[in-house]
């Protein structure tokens, strides 16, 4: 039996059309070759200089600083927004829903020009925030995180609500016939149930953020140390700094394939 | 102590309307097949559920009453649930599990692990507090929800289908020891199952289920004594009729009747056991008696019994001796008479 179902599974392999091979290897390649080019073309001798330039260690720091604030704030309010679309029963939720995962298919330019106009110093909540609390939005570090944390947070809300969804809530039955109040079910039985989940949804939407540029550069502005991150920074380069572009491209990179790793068990099925 | 419920409660489609009432000095058994409604009404006891009408009330406190706007919430109310699936939380270890409930109750989690482990220990399972649920076997689970349940000190205890989940081996031990605990629980016991031998051999008194209401209730003696359904009588595995009785004719469906003994009036219960019903391949002679013909529809052995059931005007169940299957050649199709005593049919009102 054994060997007879193992003789059927190479002949089927065997038989696996050409017309299906050709184009997955030519989609592979589409693929690797820029990231082949990315890495033949490096200068690696002087890459630690490249990236200790004041414009790119500026770049990479605010990067850094402000993905991580992005970060935190899709945590910070995205945790509640997906437990209320995974749980509440409210007239227009589809609606609701749709509406926060917008700027997961919007362009992030057109996100950018939206939240100009929404927070800019001669809009309407801009210019209360300015002349009420003397915040301005516009081409500061604030805004910079405002624009990642737009593009972001869909991210991280997709994949918690998903999770939400998928949890078996007899667990949070049962740990309501053991005294459990609302808060307590969701700190001790909902929480550490999709905590996998909020860890993959926080590495997606920081590495989001992380590459943002349409809406952060529309928004935020492209100030060096400012609102200058890397992807814009890189951008930049490009015109004056080839290796120093190159150099930036090669840490982002990197910083893809770290949480490309981190997310392996969902995407790579666990190998 | 005591637990009074009269209540409907809806879940879906389905309506359950139950009422009865239980003491701490009984186990109850709550028997019934697949979609009685026996999980709706522990969820409703528990408060998982919100009645519709009616009331549920624990000693004397009502839990659940629409009518005066009155709703114990499930963490406020003194019942222990023993899910179906044990439901132990994946993440927590068996030692934190049974701890939850206390912790949620305020205890300081050095306290509430200290009480959690006497349990364990009560339970057999003191080596297996650091476990995660996923390497307890399905009866060490079972002990642990158990424990978990009964560490909350409730004065009700819920257990929904306590061995379904066990396969066969350690059904027989885990039942044991189920039944020591129950015994030894002070407070009203109240254990669903489908499964007739788990209800004789966990419980006192019997509520059976059906269709989303109780279709009989009383000590397992009185409930197969005198079974008042299709479903109770093919448990306890007897011939029941519905019919109705003038003097010593009962009129049962399909324009049948029996003859019996006792003499009656109005709608009763017939009960005629299968090994009082006699087979013949030609038409029985003799004194007038209840004598029906119809082919043979299945044989099964039992034992050293078997039963043969038998179509016809009135389906039959009788239960003969092998040696009689080969004297009178029985077999699928084979058209056979089966005759009853008078003195032998069961009667008893509906």
């Amino acid at each position: 039996m054994i060997g007879t179902a193992a003789g059927r599974a190479r002949r089927t392999r065997g038989r696996v059309p050409v017309a299906a091979i050709v184009p997955a290897i030519v989609a592979v390649g589409f693929f690797a070759v820029p990231l082949v080019g990315l890495l033949q073309r490096a200068a690696w001798s002087h890459l630690w200089d490249d990236l200790s330039s004041p414009a790119a260690g500026d770049a990479l720091r605010l990067s850094l600083e402000c993905s991580l604030w992005a970060t935190a704030l899709s945590i910070g309010f995205g945790v509640p927004l997906a437990w209320v679309l995974a749980r509440l029963e409210f007239p227009g939720r589809p609606f609701v829903r749709a509406l926060t995962l917008l700027p997961l298919v919007l362009p992030p330019v057109v996100g950018g020009v939206a939240l100009l106009l929404a927070f800019s110093r001669d809009s309407l909540i801009g210019g209360w925030l300015h002349d009420w609390f003397g915040v301005q939005l516009t081409f500061s570090k604030a805004g910079t995180v405002l624009a990642e944390t737009f593009v972001a947070m869909p991210f991280f809300v997709i994949t918690v609500e998903a999770a939400l969804r998928s949890t078996d809530r007899r667990y949070e039955e049962a740990a309501a016939t053991l005294g459990a109040n609302r808060w307590t079910v969701f700190r001790r039985v909902t929480l550490p149930m999709v905590l996998p989940s909020i860890a993959a949804g926080a590495a997606l939407s920081w590495a989001r953020a992380l590459g943002e540029f349409g809406a952060t550069i529309t928004f935020a502005g492209n100030i060096q140390g400012r609102t200058q991150t890397t992807p814009l920074a890189v951008y930049v380069l490009l015109q004056s700094n080839l290796d120093g572009a190159i150099a930036l491209s090669l840490v982002m990179l990197a910083v893809s394939l770290v949480v490309l790793t981190l997310l392996r068990d969902r995407w790579l099925g666990n190998v | 102590m005591s637990l009074e419920v009269a209540f409907t409660a809806r879940a879906g489609r389905f309506e359950l309307d139950c009422t009865f009432s239980a003491g701490d000095d009984e186990i109850v058994a709550v028997l019934g097949p697949n979609g009685a409604g026996k999980t709706t009404l522990l969820r409703a006891v528990a408060g998982l559920v919100p009645v519709e009408s009616g009331t549920i009330a624990l000693d004397g406190v009502v839990l659940d009453e629409p009518a005066t706007g009155t709703f114990v919430v499930p963490e406020a109310r003194p019942v222990g649930y023993v899910f179906q699936e044990y439901l132990l939380f994946p993440h927590l270890n068996a030692r934190e599990n049974v701890a939850f409930g206390l912790r949620s109750r305020g205890m300081r989690a050095h306290d509430a692990r200290a009480v959690a482990d006497t349990w364990l220990q009560r339970v057999g399972l003191a080596d297996r507090a650091k476990a995660k649920p996923r390497e307890l076997s399905g009866g060490q689970a079972q002990r642990v929800a158990l424990a978990r349940a009964l560490a909350m000190d409730p004065r009700l205890l819920l257990l929904d289908e306590p061995l379904a989940a066990l396969d066969a081996g350690a059904r027989a031990e885990v039942r044991r020891e189920l039944r020591r605990h129950l015994t030894s629980f002070d407070g009203v016991r109240l254990v669903v199952t489908h499964d007739p031998l788990d209800a004789l051999a966990l419980a006192t008194r019997l509520i059976v289920l059906e269709d989303g209401h109780v279709a009989q209730d009383g000590s397992i003696d009185e409930v197969t004594a005198r079974p008042r359904s299709r479903y109770v009588a093919d448990l306890v595995g007897v011939n029941l009729f519905r019919g109705v009785a003038s003097g010593t004719r009962v009129d049962v469906a399909g324009g049948e009747h029996l003859v019996v003994a006792d003499p009656g009036q109005g709608a009763v219960f017939a009960m005629v056991h299968p090994n009082a019903v006699a087979l013949y391949r030609r038409a029985p002679e003799g004194s007038p008696r209840n004598v029906w013909h119809g082919p043979v529809q299945g044989i099964d052995l039992l034992g050293d019994r078997v039963r043969v059931r038998i179509g016809g005007r009135l389906p039959l169940v009788a239960e003969v001796t092998p040696g009689a299957v080969r004297d009178l050649e029985l077999d699928e199709g084979v058209e056979v008479w089966a005759s009853v005593k008078a003195t032998e049919v069961v009667v008893y009102a509906a």
